[in-house]
């Protein structure tokens, strides 16, 4: 096709036609529930945390009625408890991170000009995922059984049974739930960000927003692990009585200390970086110029993430860790003002070289760069160590983290909100109303949260339910309870202007005159294509810069203009300069990603109730379900090779190996998991700095190194053979490969038992002390992985006999080769610590 | 309505002040250093949100090109990069010397606290040896360096004085150490501030700072069994009702160690760890219905007894001194 080819008016209507035949949504009381494209995901997405975040705020108001006056008793000790505990861990876990997962499903392919994400299933299911784990989690305080140690679960308080109840298990398997979807998001939203921008979109002309994306998208994969490795033990000590946070029985709480605040300090920025991501796309479009200092503000986003995981320690200044690593982390929690610093100044440059234009998104903007720089100062505070023995624990930390969040996160979405609202409905949202919101929220906040600094100093712990009149803080604490009041008004009011929008006419397309492309979306047109055509990017902001963009992309001028063969498809680009690399054939509504989420929900949820066989035949069921995805919906040998996208360019349908997006997911996804693994890792060496003798006395022969060293062997050989059986298929000898695929399964199952023999015949009782119990975790993860490793490399075998895999089609062994780089990663690391190691130390 | 607000906060403020828990009205060396850091990091602090509203105020204000593209980055640099890069380094510096934990000499009384739902169990080191086991009552001597050995029983809690020093963890399976020392005698108050599960709000203690004399008087008066320990029919429901399965008063047979030791309970200043005045009918209504007082709690109710019955057992633990 032609560039003058798209002058003929007939031939881009039916293009059109036929593209939005391609995406049409599924309609139907239950078939509307199983679209997959990222417009209508993004939207459930957004609105689902959003009504989290407003559940959550009706628990804090509860709490600030409570706290109204002293020695109240409106609500119990164990009601408050609860109340805390949700109120945290959903506002983190069903508000704050999903919220920027919904943000960005639904507005990063627009940013990028693709059709979509390159996983619209993923996304589905990760959607899924996160209401049901979110619904289970929320919904069990209306039986009264909602989790209340604290959102962040310290043992042993969480882990004697005799101390705390089903709640700690609906944090743990619930809450591991969502984490499983967050990390599926990640995983989307990272190959979305490298590998579906549009041609010539070189990384340094990605919006800002995508490069936030990527930081934090990478920040999740780093941090989440750690915490489902803990969530891991923890489960583990509960359920099973193995006594890894247990002092009794050579366990130590403060392991899960570590391992929860190595995720829960880079989980700030993970919530803060997305909202300074909204900042980089609305202040130039407001300063009406190009961002300033574009190459800085990327410096600072990686700067920033770099920094926050070596920050955790300022969390646990009180655990009476040795006062020299209290200099050096509190330096580095003080150094993370830098990035930060500089990125505040470049919007702050940025607005003072262009000319404003006032409005309500830059409104919300400027207030919560206000309240965050007061939360940000305090922080300085709090990582100046002796200061922080004072406010840990106490209501100044209450007010430092609000500050934080309410300025770093809550306000910067209301500016999103108002900002990318005409964007999703083509309507603005009231100016007036906006306003009025504003201003009760900003004095809200601040009426709430100022005088809790005082009323910290002034020796008021956190997580208390009541306090007596003594101590003279009953009148911080009313003031901070209508400053609450205020600010819920402030929400409802927002949500009053959100009511009234269906009512509103329509506005004109990009009513923000912004520059950046997602704003290509015409509101007056239903299409759902994501983009009319795939752009060619030679700006930052092409709307501003490029000539004629918009006309150009309505116009169907750029690539891949039409859906000749009736299927959804975007364009895979390289990931450093988005040079075009493939056409890839995106998957279709499918009710497989609820059904998976269900069967995988089914497993956490079960667990919790011990419903043990249950939870196994829902585990059979998802993997089951799995299977029956990626068989049907994956690696599919296109009709052709090649398809035309216009210009006179060819793209190949099929690509494998490092250059595919399926590639880059297995690989990310395996960053998570070897991230996990070495949480577990890290956990035997804990415990070996621990202990004076670690092995202890009369279990230093368990469990010996010979079985270890069988498994290593069996491990190696299983590897080897896949690895052989990816050239010999690519070679053409696929009979070989497939033998040799048949004898790597035959190997990774023999490793199952192998791996489990050493700790098994040597008699390990995982409930007497924390070496057995840590050992048998290493030897049940990497068995584990041998076991998933007979299914991957039977996937591939049976792709092959049933010719779903060619010689030249060959990405399922492509794919399952980086699981077994990892795997072999992880035995290697495993069988040296726990049949080397001991005779070593 | 923000004016009427900063105005309404100002006063709750004002009138907010309290002098026996507060890291503001400080009576020992440690909470008195970070007072002067907290005043310094505050002045900072309000001086620089007066510097960004000053420049924002400006920046939105400018007409556009007003700044230069090499100006603006050179803004980015110097206040974003390099000016707070030299205010952190100040700030540090100025707070190393009070992260180094005061030196204790040979001969510095030593207090061991261990956390429990919902009690502090304390032991203080005899200058002759041996150690005093009291309960949910910290006393110390003034001018002198005392260190604290913390422990947590069962799950974590956080030693607090706010007057007195920084929090120090209590945790299970280790000993964690804080030393400080007082300056100003008087009756203060310390708090529990790792959350510890249902009455983690009603888990206090009082301090009592004194001059050294007294305090060592003190201190060797109360290992004396108190007078009428043995006597009454307060002792012997006591006794009956099992009271001393779980707690200890020095001079009887009752030395179990698995709740607060009652040996001089007249004595103490509150009840139930820092909550209640310890008067005879409060004592007597704990004694009864414990979990009323404080959720959670560990001791098991005695509904059983009459009215009367809990009533003796309180008279009986007044006069304990």
């Amino acid at each position: 096709m032609s560039l003058h080819a798209q002058d003929d008016p007939e031939l881009r209507a039916a293009q059109e036609a036929r593209l939005r035949e391609v995406w049409k949504p599924p309609q139907g009381l239950f078939l509307r529930w199983t679209d997959t494209n990222n417009d209508r995901v993004g939207v459930w997405y957004t609105l689902t945390a959003f009504g989290f975040m407003l559940f959550a705020g009706v628990l804090a108001l509860i709490m600030r009625t409570q706290l109204a006056v002293p020695d109240n008793d409106l609500v119990s000790a164990n009601s408050f408890n609860q109340l805390f505990t949700l109120h945290g861990s959903m506002m983190m876990f069903l508000f704050a991170v999903p919220m920027f997962e919904a943000v960005s499903i639904l507005i990063l392919p627009q940013l990028l000009g693709a059709r979509d994400l390159p996983f619209p299933r993923l996304s589905a299911f990760g959607y899924w995922s996160f209401l049901l784990g979110g619904v289970f989690v929320a919904g069990s305080i209306f039986f009264n059984e909602a989790p209340d140690g604290g959102w962040f679960m310290y043992p042993p308080l969480t882990t004697r049974t005799d101390l705390s109840g089903l709640g700690a298990d609906i944090w743990m398997l619930g809450l591991s739930f969502i984490e499983v979807s967050s990390v599926a998001a990640a995983v989307e939203l990272i190959v979305g960000v490298l590998k579906c921008r549009p041609p010539g979109m070189r990384l340094n002309l990605m919006p800002l927003y995508a490069w936030y994306i990527l930081v934090v998208a990478v920040m999740i994969l780093f941090a989440f692990p750690p915490l489902i490795a803990g969530d891991l033990l923890f489960e583990m000590e509960r359920l099973l009585n193995w006594p890894f946070f247990d002092s009794s029985r050579g366990g130590d709480p403060l392991l899960w200390q570590h391992l929860f605040w190595i995720f829960g300090h880079p989980e700030v920025y993970i919530i803060f970086l997305p909202s300074i991501a909204l900042f980089a796309m609305l202040v130039p479009t407001f300063a009406r110029r190009h961002l300033l200092g574009y190459p800085w503000i990327v410096l600072a986003a990686v700067g920033t993430a770099f920094l926050s995981f070596g920050l955790w320690v300022h969390h646990m200044f009180t655990t009476g860790l040795p006062k020299i690593s209290l200099a050096f982390f509190s330096a580095a929690s003080e150094a993370v003002v830098i990035p930060t610093g500089v990125q505040i100044f470049v919007f702050i440059a940025t607005l003072w070289a262009g000319r404003v234009t006032w409005s309500t998104p830059l409104l919300y903007a400027t207030g919560s760069l206000a309240i965050f720089v007061i939360g940000g100062l305090t922080g300085v505070m709090v990582a100046v160590a002796p200061f922080d023995w004072q406010a840990h624990d106490t209501y100044f930390v209450v007010a430092h983290l609000h500050y934080v969040l309410i300025g770093g996160t809550l306000m910067p979405l209301f500016a999103g909100l108002y900002y990318y609202w005409p964007l999703i409905t083509g309507k603005k949202l009231s100016d007036r109303l906006g306003r009025i919101a504003f201003w009760m929220l900003f004095a809200g906040a601040n009426i709430t949260f100022f005088p809790m600094h005082f009323s910290g100093l002034e020796g008021m712990p956190r997580r208390v339910f009541t306090y007596p009149a003594e101590l003279g803080i009953g009148g911080l604490n009313l003031v901070s309870t209508l400053g609450a009041y205020l600010f819920a008004a402030g929400v409802a009011v927002v949500c009053l202007d959100l009511a009234l929008s269906p009512r509103r006419r329509p506005g004109a397309r990009n009513p923000w005159g912004a520059g950046t492309l997602e704003w290509l979306e015409d509101p007056a047109d239903d299409a759902h294509w994501g983009v009319r055509c795939v752009p060619l990017i030679s700006s930052r902001y092409p709307i501003w810069d490029q000539k004629d963009f918009v006309k150009k992309v309505d116009e169907g001028r750029f690539f891949l203009p039409d859906a000749e063969e009736g299927r959804r498809e975007t364009i895979i680009t390289t990931v450093l300069d988005a040079r075009p690399l493939s056409v890839v054939r995106l998957g279709t509504p499918s009710f497989k990603p609820m059904l998976t989420a269900v069967a995988l929900g089914g497993v956490f949820i079960l667990t919790t109730f011990h419903l043990y066989w249950a939870a196994l035949v829902c585990a059979f069921a998802t993997l089951f379900m799995v299977l029956w995805w990626l068989w049907t919906g994956t690696a599919e040998i296109p009709e052709k090779e090649c398809k035309p996208i216009g210009h006179g360019m060819k793209l190949p349908l099929y690509i494998s190996g490092a250059a595919a997006p399926g590639w880059w997911a297995m690989f990310i996804t395996m960053m998570a998991d070897a991230t996990a693994f070495s949480g577990l890792v890290f956990g035997y060496y804990f415990f070996w700095t621990r202990h004076a003798d670690f092995p202890p006395e009369g279990m230093d022969a368990a469990p010996g190194a010979f079985w270890p060293m069988v498994a290593l062997a069996v491990a190696l050989v299983s590897w080897a053979l896949t690895v052989a059986a990816r050239q010999l298929n690519a070679a053409g000898a696929v009979g070989v490969a497939r033998a040799a695929l048949a004898a790597g399964a035959a190997f990774s199952a023999y490793g199952v038992y192998a791996g489990l023999a050493g700790p098994w015949l040597s008699g390990m009782d995982p409930e007497a002390h924390v070496y057995p119990a840590i050992v048998w975790t290493l030897a049940v993860w990497t068995a584990a992985h041998s076991g998933v490793a007979v299914i991957m490399q039977g996937y591939a075998l049976a792709r092959s006999i049933a010719g779903r895999m060619t010689p030249k089609y060959d990405a399922d062994v492509r794919n399952i080769t980086v699981y077994m780089h990892f795997f072999a990663l992880t035995a290697l690391v495993t069988y040296a610590t726990i049949g080397l190691f001991p005779g070593v130390s | 309505m923000r004016q009427a607000a900063v105005s309404v906060g100002l006063l709750a403020f004002l009138s907010g002040c309290n002098r026996h828990q507060s890291a503001l009205a400080t009576f020992g060396a440690e909470a008195e250093g970070i007072r002067t850091i907290t005043i310094a990091l505050v002045v900072g602090a309000v001086f620089i949100i007066a510097i960004m509203v000053g420049i924002y105020w400006r920046a939105v204000r400018a007409p556009e090109g007003q700044l230069t593209h090499k100006q603006g980055m050179r803004l980015v640099l110097w206040l974003g990069g390099i000016g707070p890069t030299i205010l952190l380094t100040v700030i540090l510096i100025f707070a190393l010397p009070a992260m180094r934990p005061r030196v204790t000499a040979p001969g510095d009384l030593t207090i061991h606290v261990e956390g429990e739902q919902f009690w502090w169990r304390v032991g203080y080191e005899r200058p002759g040896g041996g150690v005093l086991v009291a309960a949910n009552e910290v006393r110390v001597p003034v001018g002198r360096t005392v260190a604290f050995e913390l422990t947590g029983r069962d799950v974590i809690h956080s030693f607090w004085i706010p007057g007195l020093a920084g929090k120090m963890d209590m945790i299970p399976g280790r000993t964690n150490s804080l030393v400080a020392r007082a300056d100003k005698p008087g009756r203060y108050r310390g708090v529990c501030t790792e959350f510890c599960g249902l009455s983690h709000a009603l888990m206090a203690f009082d301090v009592i700072a004194m001059e050294p004399a007294a305090f060592y008087a003190w201190l060797a008066d109360q290992s004396r069994p108190a007078a009428g320990a043995r006597q009454g029919q307060g002792a012997q429901l006591f006794a009956a009702n099992g009271c001393g399965g779980c707690h200890a008063i020095r001079g009887t047979e009752h030395d179990a160690r698995i709740g607060p030791d009652l040996s001089r309970y007249g004595d103490r200043l509150t009840l139930g760890a820092g909550i209640l005045p310890p008067t005879i009918e409060r004592t007597a209504d704990f004694i009864r219905a414990p979990q009323d007082a404080k959720p959670g709690v560990r001791m098991p109710a005695y509904p059983q007894l009459s009215h009367q019955e809990a009533r003796a057992i309180a008279v009986y633990l007044k006069g304990l001194k």
